[in-house]
């Protein structure tokens, strides 16, 4: 059985949100984070409940409501996200009364939207989706195992159809703490010139992107989801590529095109070189942290990418670090690790 | 698609004790675990009762060999997933492929509440190894890293049903064969943002609960971990002991009500145990024992109980709460409770609710009171319905 991706709206740094345009006006920022570009919220929300809503959780839901739409789906047989941080933005502002105020006289709103599961909850309260909802939290492959949890579903045929998504917020709290931890760079830097400068650190970001998976071959699907996999500290990742993609019938040479992860920061970057130069020597190579900054799923943007890739036959320039010797790609490998200890691969072929 | 995943391996602990053994004499003693807050520096101390795990963190420290800044989520983690894996006895575990899906909901705040309170006061204070560990995700790590465990490893959050998804996915992920072992449930500790996120929502019952009582006044909020080891045909056959059941049935509804409360009439916990039972292939009248999710609001208790009668009447399989004794552990009830389940199987017991003295008007059942012996439980439904509308129902059957 073939896993496709009907549908995929994608929130970011950059205007991949309702935009006919592939990644052809992007937008600069300088300095060590990334922010959102809003989309307009009315044609989801009534207003008066945006102002309720906390950033991720009305930007997530926008983004799985947006996603159905495009998929033509009104109601989506699982809801499964992903997420390592949940609500940041009502988790700081119960966390700051309950110190300011010493414990006493609280709002309970903040405490009942900081949740991890949220999100996913919200879809399936505005949805009134009695369907199966599920959400995991673990670090830089919460979206992987959202998503693995949607090919599952789809192969026990449970359901038709998944709807699947990452989503983080970066609030100034998780800005400065993940700084001080040394994550990010210590000098401003345009994301333009992420790759130019060889230094330690990235720039953070943040974003939320939702997919519509189903098991219906059909000209409207973006892309097939042909294979996922995480990885745990593997002992040689060279190797553990090499067996994946022989799993999926594929030598590294049948690969057009490899999205890697990298970020800017020196060492994470290190771990990506020797395939670029080695193992995907013939392949297309392309990066997109420059363009919506790291963050624990931001692999979901990078899926939101390849379909689009593959959907549109059409590679944006500012993506490439090297171009391709084909004309059309029709395999892309995304291969992702975060904080060099998870690694995630997800193979997407053209229908 | 339906091959049979082997339930091998128990760990648990909680307020009422460290391991199996201690819980299985407290239920016998009915023996709650309620009392005074003495691990939390909180205003409420004296004020709310709760099932506080009866070790300090530096005796877990001393027992588990983690480090001193160790959050007690993992620390409260390793102990109930460490006495499972023994508990299993799996030989040559370095040659199957093995899983640790956990689940919790608070990570490691207890750590970040004291980084918290400096870093308010001045952006650059506060002692970064208490914030490092923060994540839902590092609890399960941290555990993954000390049992040796790398093939697989995530974590599920959806409020309060959170372990009995991590105890469904790892199933799966062994019917998709994925997997050979799985070692799945979760933790919670207690922290000063859920004790006084759960009063701000007047849920809280400043005596003991009284689950499924007319006169319920709220939750006891409680700590633990709860894990079992799931294993597949292959290696259940390796294995020189029975396996105690297998995970029959199971189902994952969201009630899409309202992001705290129930439906009055429990839609998403009906569906979750219509489903459970669809899966299992059973009837409602197989059912032999149900674990309630039994929190003692008066709104869980309520839907829960209205969804019972809607599934089950007339004829009604005993039922009772344990959270009468270990307080409501949050995302580790689904796996604490997973556990009682499969032990009331392996024991052939029910557990008491205790301090039941009315029964609700609304419905024509209540809760069992006794510790019962000796008798024929093949089938436990276990319940587990959280904050999100998130509602899961696991069912554990005899081999």
């Amino acid at each position: 059985m073939k896993v496709f991706i009907r549908s995929a709206a994608c929130i970011s740094a950059q205007k991949t949100f309702k935009n006919d345009g592939f990644l052809d006006d992007i937008t600069e920022y300088v300095g060590t984070r990334l922010t959102i570009i809003e989309p307009d919220y009315k044609e989801y929300f009534d207003p008066k409940a945006v102002r309720r809503m906390s950033p991720v959780v009305k930007r997530g839901v926008a983004a799985a409501l947006e996603c159905l739409k495009q998929a033509d789906v009104k109601m989506p047989g699982a809801i499964v996200t992903g997420t390592a941080f949940g609500c940041m933005t009502d988790t700081v502002t119960f966390m700051n009364r309950l110190v300011d105020d010493n414990e006493e006289m609280l709002p309970p709103t903040a405490f009942i939207q900081s949740t991890h599961n949220t999100v996913a909850a919200q879809v399936a309260l505005s949805l009134q989706c009695h369907a199966y909802n599920n959400t995991f939290v673990h670090k830089g492959i919460s979206f992987e195992s959202a998503l693995l949890d949607g090919v599952m579903l789809l192969k026990e045929q449970e359901t038709k159809n998944v709807l699947v998504g990452g989503t983080e917020e970066m609030v100034d709290v998780s800005f400065k703490v993940l700084t001080r931890l040394g994550l990010f760079k210590r000098w401003p830097i345009s994301n333009l010139e992420l790759f130019k400068t060889e230094s330690k650190g990235t720039i953070g970001g943040e974003g939320c992107a939702f997919f519509l998976l189903n098991d219906e071959p059909s000209a409207d699907n973006l892309a097939e989801l042909t294979a996922i996999k995480v990885l745990y500290q593997p002992q040689n990742i060279a190797e553990s590529i090499s067996s994946f993609l022989a799993d999926n019938g594929l030598n590294p040479a049948d690969v057009d095109l490899v999205i890697t992860g990298k970020n800017g920061d020196i060492k994470n970057d290190a771990i990506y070189q020797p395939l670029i130069s080695d193992l995907f020597i013939h392949s297309a190579i392309a990066n997109y942290k420059h363009l919506c900054g790291e963050y624990p799923v931001s692999s979901s943007f990078a899926l939101w990418l390849a379909a689009n890739i593959l959907k549109r036959c059409e590679v944006p320039e500012v993506v490439y670090e090297r171009d391709s010797p084909v004309d059309i790609q029709k395999t892309v490998l995304i291969y992702n690790h975060y904080q060099g200890k998870y690694h995630s691969l997800m193979l997407v072929s053209a229908i | 698609m339906s091959a049979p995943v082997y339930i091998v391996g128990l760990g648990v602990i909680s307020g009422i004790g460290n391991n199996v053994a201690e819980h299985l004499a407290s239920f016998e003693q009915a023996k709650a675990g309620m009392g005074d807050i003495t691990t939390l520096n909180t205003i409420h101390k004296r004020q709310l009762p709760v099932a506080e795990v009866k070790l300090s963190n530096e005796q877990l420290v001393a027992t588990t060999g983690l480090p001193e800044r160790s959050s007690r989520t993992a620390l409260l983690s390793y102990v109930a997933a460490r006495e499972a894996l023994d508990d299993a006895g799996i030989p040559n575990l370095n040659s199957l492929r093995v899983g640790f899906v956990s689940a919790n909901t608070v990570g490691g705040m207890d750590k970040s509440e004291d980084f918290y309170v400096q870093f308010h006061a001045d952006n650059n204070k506060g002692k970064l190894r208490n914030i490092f560990d923060h994540e839902c995700g590092s609890m399960t790590e941290i555990v993954a890293d000390q049992l040796g465990i790398g093939d697989f490893i995530t974590t599920v959050s959806t409020a309060c049903s959170s372990s009995a998804n991590s105890i469904f996915y790892g199933a799966r992920l062994i019917r998709n064969d994925m997997l050979d072992v799985v070692v799945a449930g979760g933790v919670d500790s207690l922290t000063k943002l859920t004790l006084n996120g759960f009063n701000t929502l007047m849920i809280l019952d400043k005596e003991f609960c009284k689950p499924f009582d007319e006169n319920r006044a709220g939750l006891n909020l409680g700590e633990g971990a709860g894990y079992v080891v799931m294993v597949s045909d292959k290696v259940r056959s390796m294995l020189a002991k029975q396996p105690y059941c297998v995970i029959s049935g199971y189902n994952n509804s969201n009630d899409a009500y309202h992001q705290t409360a129930s439906s009055p009439d429990g839609t998403g916990s009906y569906m979750a145990m219509k489903g459970a039972l669809d899966k299992a292939g059973l009837q409602p009248s197989d059912i032999d024992y149900i674990n309630l999710h039994g929190t003692g609001t008066l709104n869980n208790d309520s839907a829960e109980g209205t969804a019972i009668k809607r599934l089950f009447d007339p004829e009604y399989p005993p039922v009772s709460s344990t959270k009468s004794f270990t307080g409501h552990t949050l995302g580790a009830s689904g796996g604490v409770e997973a556990v009682f389940s499969v032990l009331a199987i392996k024991n052939q017991i029910i557990y008491p609710n205790l301090r039941f003295e009315t029964q609700m008007s609304e419905l024509p059942f209540k809760p069992e009171t006794r510790f019962m012996k000796n008798q024929h439980i093949k089938h436990v439904m276990s319940n587990s319905f959280g904050f999100g509308g998130n509602c899961t129902s696991l069912i554990f059957s005899a081999v």
